[in-house]
């Protein structure tokens, strides 16, 4: 690696070449990520559309508040983390760790509320899809054990996204402390931004088709 | 990364020279040095699968099965199409001609994101490792398409190690589209405008499209399934409300565009290597480039032509037909257009030629098959029968294969550095044809009779075909094992090759053979379109 302050990889002509493309790859890579989540919805919503009642009854088994925290915690994690963003963009290698800092803590306060807290409760709800005493019975028994079954699948993968993501948040942090990123060269943290962002999206399309639709 | 020291010449100081040891290639970040990783695997991987072939036609060289089990033979096929269609005919072409010579012809150093493309390999490797270890347990018996609720509750192999592995391959197929897609958006050479990029580059632009968009579709899918088998609950299972027939519209909205992923990158090949053998213009830029784009356009809505039997309504069926007789129009454009440019050509028939020459007249019996099937009418009746696999792989086999083969001639001097022998290529290619031909064309008149596919026995009356069928495999095998001997001679032996041996035109032809680390050692800068004759003379990379 090059010491100059802005380093680029020998295929690109400079710094903001090789900025541009990265950012483009990451799109595209978020491109793919939207048709892996769509088909787990298109199927989600083409099940519930046969068994209403059963998915609602399902909706109903869950816990609101915790979702309804958890959509606050992570919207105010990429807060924090756009806030890092212009942070750096104007020097402040400090500000962008301390931002980057709170994006990790309330990542994990999302995992610990929804794993530790939410998981445990579902499992002494009775309500994993597959066992024999699951807490809805009658007529709306199969479709809201589907409804647990794209639960626990969506919320799982999600979370896995979000442990990549707070991953990806440590290693900026760890790059940063190294003093590598300048108002001229942060291609990773914007990079990172974005991806951040997006799991934060799906979150949001997420909590309405857990929490809320059928609900009332 | 600072300025690297490079020597360039014919071998030495070539990309092949440039670090010897083990490590030197299995952490390589060099696109040229990761396709040659990729050719070895799935060279490995179409030996393994073409031994499942053999076993499949061995037990249908008599009515009853030779192997006498229903259940090992269904074991066979689906490993048979489990490795071909994910771990060989997915991946041959874009990962190795593809990876070695998209910056080549783009005139750039590497692809955008070098590391990613090294990823994708181990990616490929772990998920090869994970289909190749539920094989050795005993495999699987759902046949390559894991319909459900034979996948999910009755199989008595083993699924989810192998849709597990199939799923990791896909985020290979996925990083690789990817890489191709910003590579071609941002790592144009100066003055390679976008119609002035070989036809190759735009078949690779348009299947990168499919593999990043329909692969994770795929993925999705086949996690539900694994997750259904060790659940034994989930949302093909019509017991709480699901649906097997989602199943079957969500794995074949990945499939079908699939087909079209194995199928492109071989319209590429031929689309370099007819106005090369020609020596001439390829004919009709413009419509060929864009025949690429709407084939992947349209690829996304005719899926359902693989249901028409599996309960759906009359007027769905309807769209589906018209929309897959729709993809075959661009299809034909390039048939016409290859025509086209060879009409008046001064034609030479080297042995990539052969193998173009080959693919276009198996591709377009394959592609006109594909009507009678994607008719209404007539797929009741062919569906289910060997006219579907005959069909198929006369594209896949008739068409890809030879394809694969023609480019691998075509750039193999720019590759090693050596000139494989013609002759042989030339009796390799020939034979091919031949025991193609005969091993195939027997299965659409089995098909037309009605004898139904992936039976391990058939009525009497069936046997004369199915010998015939069972011959030419065997003559098709041999005629792949020919191309492993003499390419493998001919890195010791070989003549060395010249950077232009076939006088193309083509960015990858003005540097040496085989190209310096860099391919470049002075950016080119592009002044006219890609098929202009006479090529200009090759640029010496000597610093």
């Amino acid at each position: 690696m090059s010491e100059s302050a802005a380093p680029h990889d020998f295929q690109y002509a400079d710094t903001q070449h090789q900025a541009q493309t990265a950012i483009a790859g990451m799109w595209l890579f978020l491109a793919t990520e939207v048709l892996f989540f769509g088909g787990l919805i298109l199927a989600w919503i083409y099940c519930r559309h046969w068994n209403q009642a059963g998915f609602d009854a399902g909706a109903r088994a869950t816990e609101l508040w915790i979702g309804t925290l958890n959509t606050f915690i992570l919207v105010t994690s990429s807060f924090a983390y756009a806030t890092g963003l212009a942070f750096i963009r104007v020097g402040s290698t400090r500000g962008l760790i301390r931002c980057c800092l709170v994006t990790a803590a309330l990542g994990l306060t999302f995992l610990g509320l929804k794993f530790g807290l939410e998981w445990h409760d579902d499992f002494a709800n009775h309500v994993f899809p597959n066992i024999s005493d699951f807490k809805i019975k009658g007529p709306e028994q199969g479709g809201a054990r589907l409804f647990f079954v794209f639960y626990f699948i969506s919320t799982g993968l999600h979370g896995l996204h979000l442990v990549g993501g707070i991953g990806l948040v440590t290693w900026i942090i760890l790059r940063a402390r190294r003093g590598e990123f300048t108002p001229q060269y942060h291609t990773p943290v914007h990079v990172v931004g974005l991806y951040w962002s997006f799991v934060d999206i799906v979150w949001l399309t997420l909590y309405p088709l857990i929490y809320l639709i059928g609900r009332g | 990364m600072s300025t690297t020291v490079v020597k360039a010449g014919e071998i030495e100081g070539s990309y092949l020279t440039d670090g010897t040891t083990i490590r030197s290639w299995l952490l390589t970040t060099d696109h040229k040095r990761i396709a040659l990783l990729y050719l070895g695997s799935i060279t490995f991987f179409f030996f393994i699968g073409g031994i499942a072939a053999a076993l499949v036609r061995l037990n249908l060289v008599v009515p009853e099965g030779l192997l006498n089990s229903a259940e090992t033979y269904n074991r066979l096929f689906t490993m048979h199409g489990v490795i071909m269609v994910w771990f060989f005919l997915v991946p041959a072409v874009p990962v190795t001609l593809g990876n070695f010579v998209i910056p080549l012809m783009l005139g750039a150093r590497d692809l955008a994101f070098p590391r990613l493309n090294l990823a994708s390999w181990y990616l490929f490797i772990a998920g090869g490792a994970l289909a190749l270890w539920a094989l050795f347990l005993g495999g699987s018996d759902t046949g390559w398409t894991f319909y459900t609720p034979l996948s999910t509750s009755y199989s008595q192999g083993h699924v989810v190690l192998m849709v597990a592995g199939i799923f990791l391959s896909g985020f290979s197929s996925i990083a690789t589209g990817l890489n191709f897609m910003v590579s071609i958006h941002r790592l144009r050479a100066p003055g390679l405008t976008w119609y002035r990029m070989p036809v190759f580059l735009w078949s690779l632009y348009s299947l990168s499209v499919l593999m990043v968009l329909a692969t994770p579709v795929l993925a999705i899918t086949l996690l539900l399934v694994a997750l259904e088998r060790i659940f034994q609950i989930g949302a093909f299972d019509p017991a709480v409300g699901g649906d097997p027939l989602l199943f079957q519209h969500m794995f074949w909205f990945y499939s079908h565009p699939a087909v079209y992923i194995m199928i492109l990158p071989g319209f590429g090949v031929i689309s370099e290597i007819v106005p090369t053998f020609s020596r001439k213009r390829i004919f009709g830029y413009k419509f060929i480039v864009w025949a690429s784009v709407s084939i992947a356009v349209i690829s996304f809505f005719v899926w359902g032509h693989h249901m028409f039997v599996s309960g759906m309504s009359l007027y769905a069926g309807v769209v589906f037909s018209i929309l897959s007789y729709m993809v075959a129009v661009p299809s034909a454009i390039k048939v016409f257009n290859w025509l086209g440019t060879m009409h008046k050509g001064f034609i030479h028939f080297d042995a990539p030629m052969l193998y173009a020459l080959g693919f276009i007249g198996l591709f377009t019996i394959g592609g006109v098959t594909g009507l009678w099937l994607a008719a209404l009418g007539a797929d009741v009746d062919l569906t289910q029968t060997y006219f579907v696999v005959a069909h198929f792989h006369y594209v896949m086999v008739g068409g890809m294969v030879s394809a694969f083969f023609g480019g691998l001639h075509y750039w193999w001097p720019k590759i090693t550095g050596r000139m494989y022998p013609e002759m042989w290529a030339r009796v390799a290619a020939m034979i091919m044809f031949m025991g193609f031909n005969l091993t195939f064309f027997p299965q659409f008149i089995l098909g037309y009779l009605g004898m139904p596919r992936r039976y391990s026995s058939y009525p009497p009356e069936f046997q004369v075909l199915n010998v015939l069928s069972s011959a030419g495999a065997t003559i098709l095998a041999s005629a792949y094992l020919l191309p492993l001997g003499y390419l493998v001679w001919s890195l010791f032996r070989g003549a060395r090759a010249p950077a232009n041996p076939w006088h193309a035109t083509g960015l990858e032809w003005q540097t040496s053979s085989p190209p310096p680390t860099v391919n470049f050692v002075h950016t080119p800068v592009v002044t006219q379109g890609p098929y202009e004759y006479p090529p200009p003379e090759p640029v010496q990379q000597h610093v």
